[in-house]
């Protein structure tokens, strides 16, 4: 008896917010009646893994704020005041370095879950391209927030890659850095770009992304619409299951697994030997001695492989560029009759075999001394390699021999 | 089930992954070095040894070197009373919340060594135990520098050998290629004490350079097994709503 | 699909209860450690550690200012006249016998000092209204421009509360208790440690 007054007036409740403000049908459309594929596997747990980066990178954030100073006199010493006299502040410092990382590992998955599986193929061309806004986004956040500690590395890999812009126009550099060199000005605007106006550009974007996901649908490891085959009398999609409560639970699963590995780097590994937060970093900045090595951190390397590759730095730079920007242009490069892996020919499999190769080659390319015999060559082919992967991309979809896809979804 | 069987191959191989680079952690390659580093034979959290460290560091290092984010009060981490602290490793003018800086003016000290002697709160941080041990331990005698030192992993270094009269004086022997340190004086100190005096003194450095490493571990600990015991809930509570599905 | 629902309900609902016990297990570990950051930080405690005082030289009838965690605290040397006046106070006074204000158990009496030094006055120098710093209005009558019948004392001059030369507050005042005083102790050469007591040690 008791549980039912209690029911009405939760009812109650529910009805009052929803005549001013659509709880139960944001609810119902996106969570618990958003049908998705009931086929997903092991590739679509980093979607929800990304947002669960995400908001740690946030608060982690907003607390590490409280007690950082973005001024090129104190930076350096109020990183080393967190991780020595702030109650707990290692932690919340460590659970943001290693947040910034695994971002990018579960953000490479994801959009390795895209390219295997044509999930940026018709319908879904925004999708992918808001989602690449938000990566081009995270790398802005990356490069910006790597100048606060104020170490060696974060003054002199910001020093490298701001004068990259002088190759476009020595102007647009001078703009960026505020200075004629990284100061003082350049890590205050970094910590405003870093903590405000990125972030919220990040938040819309992701909302946005998820708007567009939910009005197409998601993709699946078959390729196929559920759309295309719905129950006569309610509508739903035959191979699509309620998001809530199946993929919620299934993802906190993933949840449990990625914090449990999330932990090992935080408690145990905060430096990722060296990958993570890097042995020179916590040398303070010194601008009249540079670092004998340099390189970016791990996630940017592949395309610092690319800059390096090339020896002419104008080229170097735009080369550089484009490899980012032509994921862009991915949605009508394709021109294959199916969009799953699973049911490509041989030709598409080589070259997604090729690039993925040449991606990882390039990547530990970039972290090591450009003056190895091998390291240059190396990401020259690689080089060509990654960028035949999408120029030659609508010829060898053509002519690839794929199989018919099925009509439903495989379990 | 397939795919939680993958999961768990995914989660073992990131495990060792995480073993392995912790096990390479802390091994940077700065400078040019003539002779292979040594292995530091460091026993972390030994509290003897680390009090001997930090004594030693009060006594040898700390007249030229600050500590600047490191607070004496900090050492009670390492077993030291405050009154022992206070006794042995603080001027009288000092606080115990106050840090280890240096009564050196940067000026002079610029002056007199080229460089200041950097403050060497996160030093073990940027050089790893092993190349601290091997610098210690690798000083000789080289009449064409200005102080009359050289190191073998840091070369051309401005900084004076200031333990000599515990490790007595090395000169570099050998061809080419096959170069050796030889012991040409001894010091007051034997070859086994001063291998054991450095080790404390590095184990005194990687400790300082983290002094939350313990706590560090022994909360990873506890976070590992509730994520492991979260992983069996989560995991059962999902079949079971999975039975649905067909 | 509903079948196996209601055959499976008990242990349904004792896995989504593990999950949720779990849950909130598990947000709570992880709120602790942000929620302790934003306490005073090792440099902070380093900052409010006790502080030494030399009132050797104080007169009788003077005042001075000493800081303490930020804080200005006064030490007042009472003359005779002035500690008389205190047991004249109590019928004007809010809180007489400091039953609700905060002072360490040994300054719990009529003069608000400790035994081996009752002239002397130990008080954190705050308003106990909205934080503001009261004035020195020591002399009593008319001097001080505080009426006739002035006993002498503190006003603060923000919202014109009364304190008298005990820090305790008058009544029709703004301020709810007396000022506080602060642990401290005499040391052995005589000097006053300011923040620490024999139960806390130095």
């Amino acid at each position: 008896m008791s549980t039912e007054t209690e029911n009405t007036k939760l009812a109650q409740v529910t009805q009052w917010i929803d005549a001013r403000f659509p709880m139960s049908s944001l609810w119902r459309d996106h969570i618990s009646e958003y049908y998705a594929p009931k086929n997903f596997n092991f590739w679509y747990y980093f979607g929800s893994l990304a947002m669960l980066v995400l908001v740690i990178q946030l608060v982690t954030g907003i607390f590490l704020t409280m007690n950082y100073k973005p001024d090129a006199r104190y930076a350096f010493a109020s990183v080393e005041y967190i991780m020595r006299d702030v109650n707990y502040g290692w932690l919340i410092r460590y659970m943001h370095s290693t947040g910034a990382s695994m971002f990018f590992v579960v953000v490479y998955l994801h959009m390795c879950r895209g390219l295997m599986y044509g999930s940026y193929r018709k319908p879904r061309e925004l999708v992918w391209i808001v989602g690449m806004a938000i990566y081009l986004c995270l790398m802005g956040e990356a490069f910006m927030g790597y100048l606060l500690p104020w170490g060696q590395m974060s003054y002199w890999g910001a020093q490298v890659i701001i004068s990259l812009f002088d190759a476009i126009s020595p102007p647009l550099a001078l703009w960026i850095r505020g200075d004629f060199v990284v100061s003082d000005a350049t890590l205050n605007r970094f910590f405003a770009f870093h903590v405000i106006a990125l972030p919220l550009v990040l938040v819309g974007l992701v909302l946005v992304h998820i708007i567009a996901l939910h009005e197409v649908g998601s993709n699946n490891p078959d390729g196929v619409e559920i759309k295309k085959h719905k129950d006569p009398v309610t509508h739903k999609p035959l191979d699509g299951i309620n998001f809530h409560p199946y993929y919620t639970l299934k993802d906190l699963v993933g949840v449990s697994v990625f914090l449990g590995i999330f932990s090992a780097v935080v408690f145990f590994a905060p430096e990722m030997g060296g990958y993570f937060l890097e042995a020179n970093n916590f040398i303070p900045a010194d601008p009249m001695k540079t670092p004998p090595h340099i390189a970016p951190v791990w996630y940017f390397t592949p395309f610092y492989a690319i800059l390096r590759a090339i020896p002419q730095k104008q080229l170097g730079v735009i080369a550089m560029g484009a490899a980012v920007m032509i994921f862009l242009a991915l949605p009508w490069l394709d021109r294959g009759l199916v969009k799953s892996i699973r049911y490509r020919g041989n030709l598409y499999k080589t070259a997604f075999g090729l690039f993925i190769t040449a991606f990882l080659i390039l990547g530990y390319m970039g972290t090591q001394d450009p003056n190895l015999w091998y390291v240059n060559p190396t990401s020259q082919i690689c080089t060509v390699i990654y960028f035949s992967f999408f120029l030659l991309m609508p010829i060898y979809t053509r002519l690839d021999k794929s199989r018919q896809a099925p009509d439903r979804v495989t379990s | 089930m397939k795919q939680h069987s993958r999961l768990i191959k995914l989660l073992v191989s990131f495990a060792a992954l995480t073993a392995l680079s912790a096990g390479l952690a802390g091994q940077p390659v700065l400078a040019h070095e003539e002779l292979a580093l040594e292995h530091a034979p460091i026993v972390e959290g030994d509290k003897a040894s680390l009090q001997r460290g930090a004594r030693a560091f009060a006594n040898y290092c700390q007249n030229c070197h600050s500590a600047q984010y490191l607070r004496y009060s900090r050492l009670t981490d390492i077993g030291l009373s405050e009154e022992e602290i206070k006794a042995n490793l603080m001027f009288s003018s000092e606080k115990i919340g106050d840090t280890m800086t240096v009564a050196l003016e940067k000026a002079d000290a610029k002056a007199w060594f080229g460089n200041p002697p950097p403050d060497l709160s996160v030093e073990a941080r940027v050089r790893g135990p092993d190349w601290l041990y091997s610098y210690l331990r690798g000083f000789y005698k080289d009449s064409s520098r200005p102080t009359g030192w050289n190191n073998t992993v840091y070369h051309n270094v401005g900084m004076p050998h200031v333990l000599y009269e515990l490790q007595g004086v090395q000169e570099m022997v050998g061809e080419e290629g096959a170069k050796s340190l030889k012991l040409v004086h001894s010091g007051k100190l034997s070859e086994a004490e001063y291998s054991q005096f450095t080790a404390d003194l590095v184990n005194y450095l990687v400790w300082m350079a983290e002094p939350a490493k313990a706590t560090r571990i022994q909360i990873g600990v506890l976070a590992i097994f509730f994520c492991v015991l979260a992983f069996f809930v989560t995991l059962a509570l999902k079949k079971e709503f999975w039975k649905d599905i067909h | 699909m509903s079948d196996s629902h209601s055959d499976n309900g008990g242990r349904r609902r004792f896995l989504i209860g593990a999950a949720g016990a779990l849950g909130a297990a598990g947000a709570a570990a992880v709120a602790t450690p942000f929620i302790m950051s934003m306490l005073p930080s090792a440099r902070a405690k380093a900052a409010g550690a006790p502080v030494e005082v030399d009132v050797s030289k104080l007169e009788a009838g003077m005042m001075m200012t000493s800081e303490w965690r930020g804080q200005p605290v006064w030490v007042v040397n009472r003359t005779p006249e002035m500690l008389a006046q205190l047991a004249k106070n109590s019928d004007r006074l809010r809180d007489p016998g400091s039953e609700n204000s905060e002072q360490p158990e040994y300054c719990k009496n009529p003069n608000r000092s400790s035994a081996e030094h009752p002239n002397l006055l130990v008080v954190v120098g705050i308003c106990t209204h909205l934080g503001c710093s009261p004035q020195d209005r020591m002399k009593a009558g008319n001097a001080a421009g505080m009426g006739e019948d002035w006993p002498g004392g503190f006003f603060c001059p923000c919202h014109g509360s009364k304190f008298d030369m005990a820090a305790r507050v008058f009544q029709n005042v703004p301020a709810p208790l007396n000022m506080r005083i602060p642990p401290h102790m005499y040391m052995a050469d005589g000097r006053l440690l300011v923040g620490a007591d024999k139960s806390k040690g130095a």
